[in-house]
């Protein structure tokens, strides 16, 4: 990668990119589960979570 | 290493969602219980609602868990859940941004996570208890996840960018989604007391200021030990 990043404090590398687009796209996934999922049972086992974290809910 | 690093940023997020069970426990649960008295009591046209407290209700037969250990075990494992996922995500973002996120700024981390996804959305959609009138939910989950996002990015221009443009798209990033306006119910007639939302709705917050500072912390702690020399490549 010979890219200059120009403004980033650090330089993107190759390994932290990977890492850090599969963090983000586990991490989205997980949210969505718990909180944004209109299936039921989803909505009803995270019921109480929802409200308390504040995710819209209803 | 990308194994590893993921592998640690989602302990470190179930680590803090437990905490974050363990204050819904003795500071939110009970209130939403409370709610639902109300919310049973009015029956106002709601589809959903959840515990043994609505047996008698005409409604399609749906998965619930048990009142009791059961609800609070399902409850528990939510918050670890949403716990992993938001330090998988706040991960996610210092890693490609490459924004350091180690111990010793996790707080920072943790606070922008926190004005982002709470502080910011709760100026238009409150945390609100079972029972309480809402506007459309998918209107409302566009307008929750916009506010999330522009109120992130806006923090991005102005605390790191720092140039006066930025600062300048910051601020009207972070304000553009008020000016929008959150989805309204037509009423805000409800037969939850007052006192007990407004006590929720503060509960709620202080709740998740400490669980955004416990993810962004443990998330340090998690990057140093597996991807410490990232930062510097």
């Amino acid at each position: 990668m010979t890219t200059q990043a120009t403004g980033l404090p650090v330089q993107l590398t190759d390994q932290r990119r990977g890492a850090g687009i599969a963090a983000l796209v586990i991490g989205l996934f997980l949210i969505f589960g718990v909180g944004l999922s209109h299936i039921a049972a989803a909505h009803n086992a995270a019921h109480d979570t929802r409200h308390a974290i504040g995710f819209p809910c209803h | 290493m990308i194994g590893r690093v993921i592998l640690a940023a989602l302990l470190a997020g179930v680590a803090a969602g437990f905490i974050m069970g363990v204050i819904q426990h003795f500071k939110l649960t009970p209130l939403i219980l409370e709610a639902e008295v109300f919310e049973t009591a009015g029956g106002a046209g709601h589809s959903h609602e959840t515990g043994p407290a609505i047996a008698g209700a005409d409604e399609p037969e749906e998965w619930n868990p048990e009142g009791g250990w059961e609800r609070t075990f399902y409850t528990t494992a939510a918050s670890m859940l949403a716990g992993a996922g938001f330090a998988a995500v706040l991960v996610g973002i210092a890693l490609l941004s490459g924004i350091p996120l180690t111990a010793r700024n996790g707080l920072l981390w943790g606070l922008a996570g926190f004005i982002s996804v709470n502080l910011a959305p709760a100026m238009g959609l409150s945390p609100e208890l079972p029972g309480m009138p809402a506007g459309d939910l998918l209107a409302r989950q566009i307008w929750w996840i916009g506010t999330i996002v522009a109120t992130g990015i806006g923090i991005y221009l102005f605390a790191i960018r720092r140039q006066p443009w930025a600062i300048a798209v910051g601020i009207a990033l972070i304000i553009a989604p008020h000016l929008i306006g959150a989805p309204q119910p037509p009423t805000h007639e409800s037969g939850v007391p007052a006192g007990l939302a407004a006590q929720f709705a503060a509960n709620s917050l202080a709740a998740a200021a400490a669980f955004w500072c416990v993810i962004g912390v443990f998330s340090g702690l998690a990057l140093d030990r597996t991807a410490k020399g990232v930062w510097a490549t």
